[in-house]
């Protein structure tokens, strides 16, 4: 029995009265009043998540950036220090080991963000292709991490616009904290990188902002309903990036771990796609489910915002355009839904 | 809005968390405070065909949340005579009225002496105060 790790917030969650569950070795809370009012309030108003389980990995040298640049697909040279970039972490195979965001903090220092499941495997890949002159850590105890996110967001925090994907050091009534404007929503926000010793701080500073907590349940209907991929569900060392939709993280001109076999899936056309469609029957797809028209849904819900199921999943390269129909089996029950347009949700405005 | 926590004496219980209320030869059937606390707000209910057979401690239909998918199951057998269409269309009636408006079926009972095996608020409160 593997004991759940605790992120410095539990007893907040707890007094709170979250619901708690494993998640990838933590104890992680899965919703507080309920997925479906934290999802609205995040696209309304302004939510936070503690997404203090994601790992976080410091690499450093005069070699750092060349190590980068040849394991990870996109262009690491596009990005100057205070800049962010999402990218993904390929194998020989051209297969996805993780998915992360990659933050230049000096021109010989990055920080990689990274998923909490991937944070040893993810180590590890680096630290056995490590250069001399680059040095791997992980540094992911000594930081919490928390998403404020919801088109209220930088106002209720206070801070000033920001474009996407730059951060700086910054600080929330008076505690100190790295202000990144990135996050998994769609929605428009913030992810506060904060020393663990200060996370209880940070937490209350937010809440007193008017921030609603939001747990791990919103947040997956939340990156759903914009289509942002769930490692280990929609993309995996198994599925590569051009047949994920990836292709625009892919600097295919630079060489990186698996770009050839990239390079052939993207002149030959992918097999099939990673497809996002709407349930036209009423049902609910669950990953794992079996589509007709391809292999099996990645990640399905029920969308919060449009009240009907949605879904991701592979499917027949001929099958993944816009208004192909699917044909879902919701245990034993064949239901009918519709390729659409990613992102399956996107506000009238 | 949720409902508070309840255990009405009027209705029998299953050990699965469904609730049946006895009328004669008919019964209506649903879901305990405790099953959709667990589960959280409902967002779809999988109906069975009504005159279709519905069979003691088995699974007659689903209700789902945002996170989780649950077999309904039969605290006593018989025919559906009526699937509660506001349940249907709006799911989350079970929450907020378990053993009222959120009620699942209405069967006509094959054999009513199964109620006999079926157990009562106090007796589910103390299986609750167990788990």
């Amino acid at each position: 029995m593997q004991t759940l790790q605790r992120t410095p917030l539990h007893a907040r969650h707890v007094e709170l009265g979250a619901r708690l569950v494993p998640f990838a070795g933590w104890e992680m809370p899965v919703q507080y009043d309920g997925v479906i009012g934290e999802h609205r309030a995040v696209r309304t108003d302004c939510g936070v998540f503690d997404v203090s389980h994601m790992g976080e990995l410091e690499v450093e040298g005069p070699r750092a950036g060349e190590l980068l640049q040849g394991l990870l697909s996109n262009d690491l040279d596009r990005i100057g220090v205070g800049e962010a970039q999402y990218t993904l972490l390929t194998n020989e195979r051209g297969g996805i080991v993780d998915d992360l965001i990659v933050y230049k903090l000096e021109p010989r220092r990055f920080l990689l963000i990274v998923n909490a499941s991937n944070t040893r495997p993810d180590y590890e890949w680096l630290k056995e292709r490590e250069l001399r002159g680059s040095d791997v850590r992980d540094v992911s105890d000594e930081y919490a991490l928390l998403a404020v996110q919801g088109p209220r967001s930088i106002e209720r925090l206070g801070l000033p616009d920001a474009k996407p994907f730059t951060f700086a050091e910054g600080e929330l009534d008076g505690v100190e904290c790295m202000v990144n404007r990135t996050g998994y929503t769609g929605e428009r926000g913030v992810e506060l990188l904060v020393e663990t010793d200060d996370a209880v701080r940070l937490w209350d500073a937010v809440l007193e902002r008017g921030a609603k907590p939001c747990g791990l349940g919103a947040r997956d209907t939340l990156r759903l309903e914009v289509c942002y991929p769930l490692h280990g569900n929609d993309i995996t060392p198994e599925t590569d990036a051009i047949s994920a939709g990836l292709g625009w993280v892919c600097a295919l001109d630079k060489g990186f771990a698996g770009v050839d076999e990239l390079r052939r899936v993207k002149d030959e056309g992918p097999r099939r796609r990673l497809a996002a469609f709407v349930m036209v029957d009423k049902a609910i797809p669950r990953a794992g489910m079996a589509i007709a028209e391809g292999d099996e849904v990645t990640s399905g819900s029920l969308s919060p915002m449009l009240d009907v199921g949605i879904g991701m999943g592979y499917v027949a390269a001929a099958a993944a355009v816009p208004d192909s129909e699917l044909t879902i089996d919701v245990r034993g029950r064949a239901r009918r839904a519709r390729v659409v347009k990613k992102p399956i949700y996107k506000r009238d405005d | 809005m949720a409902a508070a926590e309840t255990y009405p004496d009027d209705l029998k219980y299953h050990p699965e968390h469904d609730w049946a209320r006895i009328d004669g030869d008919e019964a209506t059937l649903g879901i305990t405070w405790f099953a959709q606390d667990a589960l959280g707000e409902l967002v779809h209910f999988e109906p069975p065909e009504e005159s279709s057979q519905v069979t003691k401690d088995s699974s007659y239909g689903e209700v789902e949340s945002v996170k989780a998918v649950s077999e309904v199951i039969a605290p006593v057998s018989g025919e559906v005579v009526e699937v509660n269409r506001k349940v249907v269309d709006e799911p989350e009636t079970v929450n907020e009225a378990p053993y009222g408006e959120g009620w699942l079926v209405r069967i006509r009972l094959t054999d009513p002496s199964e109620v006999d095996s079926l157990l009562d608020a106090e007796a589910y409160k103390q299986l609750l105060a167990g788990q």
